[in-house]
């Protein structure tokens, strides 16, 4: 399957994903909303320029927020952890390189630890973004604080399930041919 | 001139990035304002469409749960038949004449429009049903929608075969309700933490409440007909700092699932709206 084609599968999919089964799960505690779908745009390849990664991210945080009905909320923190992810995957990549070997950031191009660090960072800004603007129509501190931390620790749990179930092998390419 | 282009070259990534996030914000502040956004019809439509074909076969697996609700609904409507109501003495017996109010345009204030329900959630801050029944079918903005066990929210947006109602369960959503004992009048709101309460506000503590007192609509919201259930008080919190009680009260409707509702069209609306601002006009 061409890299394209595999993304463009891909946003339907997440975007699926998050607004039938985990929008349809019952709420277990107002600061806990389970999100996976913003995994798309940390999946997307290295090779993207920062200026298309914003724009991809644009088009999916907002067909996710027509199905919301909160049109920009979740397209503005998209925007902004794909403005960000040049900035951390150039901090965490270990070997030299390993942006050029290998098409996007994964386990295997980047390692568990550094992999985990960069999928945890960005995951922070987003929900702290994401919360922070539902805090300026509606709620409190406290529920700043509690939403993002108890949302960033079901994420992150989601992240770690989908990694292991849905491995995705990472072809070494060399650029000395 | 020229460094003003180097600047825009040098900054371009960030300068795209701000363009975005401004027209992300906007769009969500006017939405959050006003509930219209860009391109709402047509993505409407499309997201209606597909919801439409996942509540297909969900609709199917709570089959049994909504022929619960219509017999239920059916035995309370069964009551109010007139022929349930008899006096001893045939001489005295009233019958309660309904032709004139069908037939008489002018008198019917509110006409009830059956929809499906196609999407909806429970679990985020700002909760949305979206119902098969727009524009071209009689739905506007700012009806209310009601469930066959209580009321549900307020059409917010219309696309052509598609509308997205307000729940209770949203934030913003307020709505005038009173104590069926009593007659007082309150707010209802939606202080986010559980979906299965809401939060009556402004009832007077001359009120006598208790707690399993039924709360229903009152006439003034102008969105629904009066006596329509809203819920049942679970728990009264007693301010002593304030003059009035706030309510923890327990909707009637289950949003969980919730299949198939009556949006409430009031024909006097505009009349009474129009009415009341020239009020407001003359006396400013």
């Amino acid at each position: 399957m061409s890299e394209l084609l595999k993304n463009l599968f891909r946003f339907v999919l997440f975007i699926l994903v998050q607004v039938f089964i985990l929008y349809h799960i019952p709420p277990l505690h107002r600061f806990i909303t389970p999100y996976l779908y913003y995994l798309y745009i940390l999946w997307l390849p290295f090779s993207m320029s920062r200026a298309s990664l914003m724009a991809v991210a644009f088009l999916f945080g907002l067909s996710l927020d027509y199905f919301m009905y909160t049109p920009g909320l979740h397209a503005a923190a998209c925007v902004l952890i794909a403005y960000l992810r040049p900035f951390v995957v150039n901090m965490l990549i270990s070997q030299e390189g390993a942006d050029k070997n290998y098409l996007s950031p994964s386990v295997t191009s980047m390692g568990w630890a550094p992999y985990f660090t960069y999928v945890f960072v960005l995951t922070v800004f987003h929900h702290g973004y994401l919360v922070f603007l539902e805090w300026m129509t509606f709620g409190s501190f406290l529920y700043f604080i509690g939403k993002v931390i108890a949302t960033t620790a079901v994420s992150m749990l989601l992240v770690l399930l989908t990694e292991l179930l849905f491995f995705r092998k990472e072809k070494f390419r060399t650029n000395t041919v | 001139m020229r460094n003003v282009i180097l600047f825009i070259r040098k900054y371009a990534n960030f300068l795209f990035f701000l363009l975005l996030q401004i027209a992300a914000l906007s769009f969500l502040f006017r939405y959050n304002k006003y509930h219209e956004a860009a391109f709402m019809n047509v993505a409407g439509e499309f997201t209606g469409s597909i919801n439409q074909r996942y509540s297909k076969v969900e609709y199917y697996f709570r089959l049994k749960k909504i022929n619960e609700q219509l017999a239920a609904e059916n035995t309370r409507l069964n009551q109010l038949l007139k022929e349930n109501f008899e006096m001893p003495d045939g001489s005295k017996k009233i019958i309660m004449d309904t032709v004139q109010a069908d037939t008489i345009r002018e008198i019917r204030k509110y006409t009830w429009l059956g929809a499906k329900v196609v999407g909806s959630t429970v679990n985020t801050q700002v909760n949305f049903i979206t119902i098969h029944r727009g524009f071209l079918q009689d739905v506007r903005p700012n009806m209310g929608v009601v469930s066959p066990q209580g009321i549900v929210g307020t059409v917010v947006n219309v696309s052509d075969n598609y509308a997205s109602v307000m729940t209770l369960l949203h934030r913003q959503y307020k709505v005038v309700v009173k104590i069926k004992n009593g007659g007082e009048r309150g707010t209802i709101e939606w202080d986010g933490v559980s979906p299965m309460f809401v939060t009556l506000k402004d009832i007077p503590k001359s009120a006598k409440v208790q707690v399993g007192d039924s709360i229903v609509t009152s006439p003034t919201s102008s969105l629904f007909p009066g006596n329509l259930m809203v819920g049942t008080i679970a728990e009264i919190v007693d301010d002593k700092s304030s003059n009035f009680y706030t309510l923890r009260v327990k909707p009637a409707t289950n949003f969980f699932n919730i299949e198939y509702v009556y949006v409430i069209a009031n024909g006097q609306l505009l009349e009474q709206r129009r009415l009341e601002d020239s009020t407001r006009k003359k006396f400013q």
